[in-house]
């Protein structure tokens, strides 16, 4: 197999982040190229450099045997390498056939666009992809599977070397996994180097032929797909070794916890289109669970679910055996579940708003006569939490969006322990927040589930999911797989079940 | 982490400086054109022409009291110079059943307005600009429909609602002052200011925080559409007349102009009450001053334009920082 494209030693660096550090990378003529990573290992940055979207600080890149430098997206384009991204960026209002063949129409005479050739090659490249639609109907019309269609036929019928597929099955239904499959693979007997990145692992082994493994930036692995097998495979993305000898205590927290008997969430299956298929999950007053799992398991929709942030198609959220309205924060907030996001930034903070508007921001109506705002009854809450959370801040009226992310995220923490909540979720709690308030985020988990709080931990850090959590629920394509309790809560335990084969959701 | 790489002196000075401008220099801009023209426009030191400009500037002024909270909440609303005409028409078509049912039914109807905004942007999730685009259009035809053309009003309790002073301080001047500090008050003391500004400045976080953002957005919309009708009943006062063809014809554009040069970002999240009267006191003056020295009409607007761009880019440059 020739090599089509390749990078040798690249490196891309944004203001505070090593994004890629001297990553090598080939792709091959005829062969499908998993690009594998969690959060942050330089996917997307890699994906972008080969697309022309970035210009890498270092490195080389090479192109049919030749050094090239991409300067716009436009020109990797005509170069002959197609990008599928997840949402499909055609022309929605336009028919299938315009779509197909936006910019370079068939012409007649006079130059007008030929129709009736347009039609009829447009309705031949599609059935060479098993894909038979109306070509005169929008686009719009069509179910995200066959638009997904559309732009492979349009990425292959503009002679692409290469074809890039960034998780293009993420709003797929099994049968249209399928179809996508089958045409991957005679893009690949054609001879066309694909690059496929998923975060699900069966996938990976039924289409892809080699792998490379990110991680932090730098690659960690790349070879056949074949010689790997998935509890390596796992192993390698999440940066552990199996039976590795590790010291306890890394963390803040403690472990032990003395939880009630009786739950007092219930979840109950769970379901919501694409994410989750029947999620159940069960936390008692002072006990952590963490919910396991690699990107794009269903961990965050499991949370967002329970908070009302995301509309579910079925399932039931239980407090205290009370159902809870589903799809209605307010509802969520006033049964007593409280939600930490995962995007603090966009999600969380009101940035613009001060220390103290933010964490009486939820408590707000309790905190109120008459719609008029007692403002030394705020004060006396802002002060309490300031100092139990040890806020650092240059006051209560600092803007929240001047803080560092741990001082930020405790400002969240004490937004919703403001409004005395039974259910606490947390979504990455202590993502890109330094050291020291690492530390202290774990250990005031640790003290809120000793008050009798039921927590529910999400957490891409291990050694973190598993020292914090009581019990571990591990989820894999939007389905519990398995869960870990007692002495099981291991790191060994959680990757066996990450790599278990099954757990799609037919 | 970006925290650290404020580097460089300049652009922090820069910076101060824009914060300044964006935060103060509606004062300042107010102040030029008072000193200016003490010294070139006769007769200008008169409490005659301090009533007159006064007068002119109350309904802008109210207008613009909406308008920054539709703007905080990181909205807009256009609706206002139509809803300003739907009240004056309400107003004399009901005026034969009493004046005080006459003003209530003019504020309902631009409450009505608000809450057809309020819906489409809240429920619907169309676009603020969009949807009080398309109430401008039909609140004026809807203004037109119930009165072709213009009408006397004769009445007298509106004819002294127009013209009728307290120590020699119209009503006008009184109520708009008032309202202003209503809104000011509603901004900064109670659970709808605060929310409004938490919705304003972050949607995604605000509702997440269990905000009851429908309901905000609606109240926001509503108290727009009836300070834009309190605005029309008063102009209608004091015009003696009721013309739906061109009352608040561009006012929704004075009405923006006064709250961004007060230094209310576009952008929501903040609202400032003061920056905005003065804002609509800094149109008043540049109108005034350019018509005194016998310049068209139409350089008032060219005029306006121009200010309406130094603040936003004042605003812009601050924001990117």
């Amino acid at each position: 197999m020739t090599d089509v494209l390749s990078v040798t030693q690249l490196s891309k660096t944004f203001p505070g982040v090593r994004a890629l550090d001297g990553v090598d990378f080939t792709a091959r003529a005829g062969e499908v190229h998993a690009l594998i990573g969690e959060n942050g290992a330089g996917k997307s940055t890699l994906i972008k450099v080969l697309t022309g979207v970035y210009a890498p600080d270092a490195g080389e890149l090479t192109y049919k045997n030749e050094k090239v430098s991409f300067a716009t997206p436009l020109d990797a384009q005509h170069a002959g390498i197609s990008t599928i991204y997840q949402e499909v960026n055609l022309v929605p209002l336009m028919s299938v056939a315009r779509n197909l063949f936006l910019g370079r129409e068939p012409r007649g005479r006079l130059g007008l666009i030929d129709f009736r050739r347009m039609h009829r090659e447009a309705d031949e490249a599609l059935r060479r992809l098993g894909v038979r639609v109306d070509v005169r109907r929008p686009l719009r019309e069509l179910g995200v599977g066959a638009q997904q269609m559309v732009a492979l036929a349009r990425a292959v019928s503009v002679d692409a070397q290469v074809v890039i597929m960034d998780e293009p099955t993420s709003s797929l239904e099994p049968r249209e996994v399928q179809t996508l499959f089958g045409v991957i693979r005679m893009l690949r007997d054609r001879g066309i180097a694909v690059i496929y990145v998923s975060h699900r692992l069966e996938e990976l082994y039924e289409v892809c032929d080699a792998v490379t493994v990110l991680r932090d930036g730098k690659l960690v692995h790349t070879g056949p797909i074949a010689e790997l097998d998935r509890l390596r495979l796992v192993s390698l993305m999440l940066g552990r070794e199996i039976g590795e000898v590790r010291e306890e205590g890394v963390t803040k927290f403690s472990g032990e916890h003395a939880p009630g008997t009786q739950p007092v969430l219930r979840a109950r299956d769970l379901t919501m289109r694409h994410a989750l298929h029947g999620v159940s999950v069960d936390i008692r007053p002072g006990e952590v669970v963490g919910l396991g799992g690699l990107l794009g398991s269903g961990r965050s929709e499991t949370a967002k679910a329970i908070a009302g942030a995301l509309p579910t198609d079925a399932g039931s959220v239980l407090i205290a055996g009370t159902p809870v309205r589903s799809g209605s924060p307010p509802a969520a907030i006033r049964a007593g579940i409280s939600l930490l996001p995962e995007d603090r930034k966009a999600e969380g903070i009101v940035p613009g708003l001060s220390v103290r508007e933010n964490i009486a921001l939820a408590a707000l109506p309790g905190l109120s006569r008459f719609g008029l705002v007692d403002e030394s009854a705020i004060d006396k809450i802002v002060d309490t939490f300031m100092k139990r959370l040890r806020i650092k801040a240059s006051g209560p009226h600092q803007k929240v969006g001047e803080l560092s992310g741990g001082n930020q995220q405790k400002v969240l923490l004490a937004r919703w322990l403001a409004m005395n909540p039974k259910v606490l979720l947390l979504d990455e709690p202590t993502r890109g927040i330094d050291i020291g308030a690492k530390a202290e985020v774990q250990k005031l988990i640790d003290e809120l589930a000793g008050d009798g709080l039921a927590v529910l931990l999400i957490s891409s850090d291990m050694e973190e999911l598993i020292e914090g959590s009581d019990r571990v629920v591990v989820l894999k394509d939007g389905t519990v797989i398995e869960e870990l309790t007692g002495s099981k809560v291991t790191e060994d335990a959680l990757m066996r079940a990450i790599a278990t084969t099954g757990g799609s959701h037919d | 982490m970006t925290d650290l790489a404020l580097g460089g002196k300049a652009p922090a000075d820069r910076d101060r400086i824009l914060r300044y401008l964006q935060d103060y220099g509606v004062y300042l801009g107010v102040a030029v054109l008072l000193i200016l023209n003490i010294f070139l426009t006769p007769h200008f030191l008169s409490a005659e022409n301090f009533r007159t400009q006064a007068v002119q500037v109350a309904p802008v002024l109210i207008v613009a009291l909406g308008m920054a909270l539709a703007i905080g909440s990181e909205g807009v609303d256009l609706s206002v110079g139509s809803v300003m005409a739907l009240s004056t028409s309400l107003l004399s078509l009901y005026l034969g059943y009493g004046t005080w049912i006459a003003l209530i039914v003019a504020l309902i109807g631009g409450a009505a307005i608000g809450v057809a905004n309020g819906s489409l942007i809240a429920f619907i999730g169309v676009q603020p600009i969009v949807a009080t685009l398309a109430l401008m259009v039909a609140g004026r035809g809807l203004a037109l429909v119930l009165l072709p053309q213009l009408k006397d009003v004769r009445d007298p309790t509106m004819a002294s609602l127009g013209s009728g002073d307290v120590l020699g301080i119209p009503y006008l001047v009184l109520i708009a002052a008032a309202l202003a500090l209503v809104v000011a008050f509603v901004v900064r003391r109670t659970t709808f200011g605060r929310q409004l500004l938490a919705i304003g400045d972050s949607r995604p976080a605000a509702r997440l925080a269990g905000l009851p953002v429908r309901r905000v957005l609606i109240l926001v919309y509503v108290c727009s559409g009836v300070l834009a009708a309190v605005a029309g009943v008063l102009a209608t006062a004091r015009l003696t007349a009721s013309d739906p063809t061109s009352l608040g014809n561009l006012m929704e554009l004075s009405a923006i102009t006064a709250v961004v040069v007060g230094g209310t970002p576009l952008s929501g999240g903040r609202i400032r009450i003061g920056g905005t009267v003065a804002g609509a006191v800094l149109i008043q003056l540049l109108t005034a001053t350019l018509i005194k020295h016998d310049l068209p009409p139409s350089w008032t607007q060219i005029a306006q334009a121009v200010v309406i761009i130094l603040a936003v880019y004042a605003a812009r440059e601050r924001g990117k920082r």
